[in-house]
């Protein structure tokens, strides 16, 4: 039986098409269509329900700097009010989860993937000594991504615009206590908003008022993050994949990568020393085929390089994006690649990520 | 004088003597959503009933089509190489597939008229 987020009926009410996501009923799409969806959050605004995400509550002494025996990220020093992406990693420097962690003064704020939520709890639980951890069950999470996400919040939240790109507050929205936070994953400006369950169809609905502002599924969200360059955990990043592998060494902090102190530290910094043998790379077909994840990248001479992990018809890009892991020798953008879709090969080529510029308020 | 069968993968196929044009279903391409490219097999290349002749890719997945009958492809819609979203437009007239002459007319009977294929979707 898949579960059900707060924000089920508001689905059913607009057409969405269901499907199980991590066991997970959630909405795919709308009536409007993945395509559609997409082109509302780059031109205007869009919400999406990630309530399935874990939501949770860290409070005790020094929580930040017991982070840090977790994750490769400066979160000792994360200010109160401001929010970072990282990740857990394991002994072999690969990555556990990503996730977002929120210092809200008397806790930290943490948000964990849907499908790991069970791995992530226990994990914080059994190494955070003197840690409470608390998952919330009874609160909705909603992205409003897009470029008009601060004038549609800005109609409910006067203060909203004053939010800058990761930054959180704890505000009333209609005088429902909210957690509000700039940021999201659509490469889009925009916030996440944490509302109490019994509220959550009420203020959406209340933000859907906007005409600028429409709803939009995992389908539109999955098109949305690949054109923008991130990762999702299970298909570009996994227990498997370093961060250095990933290219996401921007998401560790000088004096982490100096200090070292997490799992897999040894792996990580001599990755950064000496360089991965392998890197996530953005990759873009040549014509309109897409090539999907599991495809294999071959340099042009016929030899396997890597494979595609994520790939889609890009709505914005106006054609099919991809990334990747290929060896390092050939991950230079500009690098001419074949791709072997269905038996055939198609040509491509190494890129620079993201493929549509990220359109943060910093 | 033509006749439409359907199947069930979801292709319609107009039968003129031992030539068809086949195509996919209006509900096939509202399942898919919208279409962003049409991969079709070569002109000249036979296949047997059930076969993968060629892809359709939504922004979100890929899905094959299966030939309704046994044939040869005489000719496919190159429309719709530019054009891909035709096939959410128009799936079961301008955005046809393919031309194709027929093997053995005996696997039509296997089909499904119109109605059986709209008791199928129903």
């Amino acid at each position: 039986m898949t579960k059900r987020t707060p924000l089920y009926d508001l689905h059913i009410e607009h057409n969405a098409k269901m499907v199980d996501f991590a066991g997970w009923d959630m909405p795919i799409q709308y009536s409007t269509g993945i395509m559609a969806e997409h082109h509302q959050c780059r031109q205007k605004a869009a919400i999406f329900d990630v309530s399935h995400m874990g939501q949770v509550v860290l409070t005790g002494e020094d929580v930040g700097a017991k982070l840090e025996t977790l994750c490769p990220q400066a979160y000792a020093t994360l200010k109160e009010g401001k929010a970072r992406y990282g990740f857990f990693t394991n002994e072999q420097g690969g990555i556990m989860d990503d996730l977002i962690v929120s210092n809200a003064g008397d806790h930290f704020f943490v948000v964990v993937n849907a499908a790991l939520r069970d791995q992530d709890i226990p994990h914080m639980r059994d190494n955070l000594d003197g840690v409470s951890v608390t998952e919330i069950h009874d609160h909705a999470l909603i992205a409003l991504q897009g470029p008009a996400s601060e004038a549609v919040l800005s109609a409910l939240l006067p203060g909203a615009a004053d939010l800058k790109f990761m930054e959180t507050l704890q505000a009333p929205i209609d005088g429902v206590p909210c957690r509000i936070s700039r940021l999201g994953y659509t490469g889009e400006d925009g916030y996440e908003i944490s509302i109490p369950e019994t509220e959550a169809i009420r203020l959406t609905k209340l933000l859907l008022e906007h005409e600028d502002c429409a709803l939009a599924g995992l389908g539109a969200r999955d098109s949305l993050r690949l054109e923008a360059g991130l990762c999702l955990y299970g298909n570009d990043i996994d227990q498997s994949t370093t961060p250095i592998e990933a290219s996401l060494g921007w998401a560790i902090q000088k004096r982490r990568k100096e200090e070292g102190g997490f799992p897999g530290a040894s792996v990580v910094q001599k990755q950064l020393a000496v360089g991965a043998a392998r890197k996530l790379v953005g990759i873009r077909p040549k014509g309109r085929a897409p090539a999907r994840a599991g495809v294999e990248v071959q340099a042009s001479d016929g030899t396997k390089i890597g494979s595609i992990t994520s790939g889609c018809f890009g709505p914005t890009a106006d054609g099919p994006v991809a990334m990747g892991y290929v060896d390092a020798a050939h991950a230079a953008p500009g690098t001419p690649v074949n791709l072997l879709v269905r038996g055939k090969v198609n040509l491509a080529e190494i890129t620079t990520l993201p493929f549509v510029a990220q359109n943060y308020k910093r | 004088m033509s006749t439409t069968y359907y199947s069930e993968d979801h292709e319609w196929i107009t039968v003129s003597g031992d030539t068809a044009i086949i195509g996919i279903t209006t509900h096939a391409a509202e399942q898919l959503g919208e279409i962003v490219f049409f991969e079709p097999k070569d002109v000249g290349d036979e296949f047997d009933k059930g076969d993968d002749i060629g892809v359709v890719e939504s922004v979100k997945a890929a899905s094959e089509i299966y030939a309704p009958v046994t044939g040869e492809i005489v000719e496919a819609n190159g429309e719709l190489e530019d054009n891909p979203g035709k096939l959410n437009e128009d799936p079961e007239a301008a955005a046809w597939l393919y031309k194709i002459k027929i093997s053995d007319a005996s696997e039509l009977e296997s089909l499904m008229d119109a109605d059986g294929y709209k008791a199928l979707i129903a």
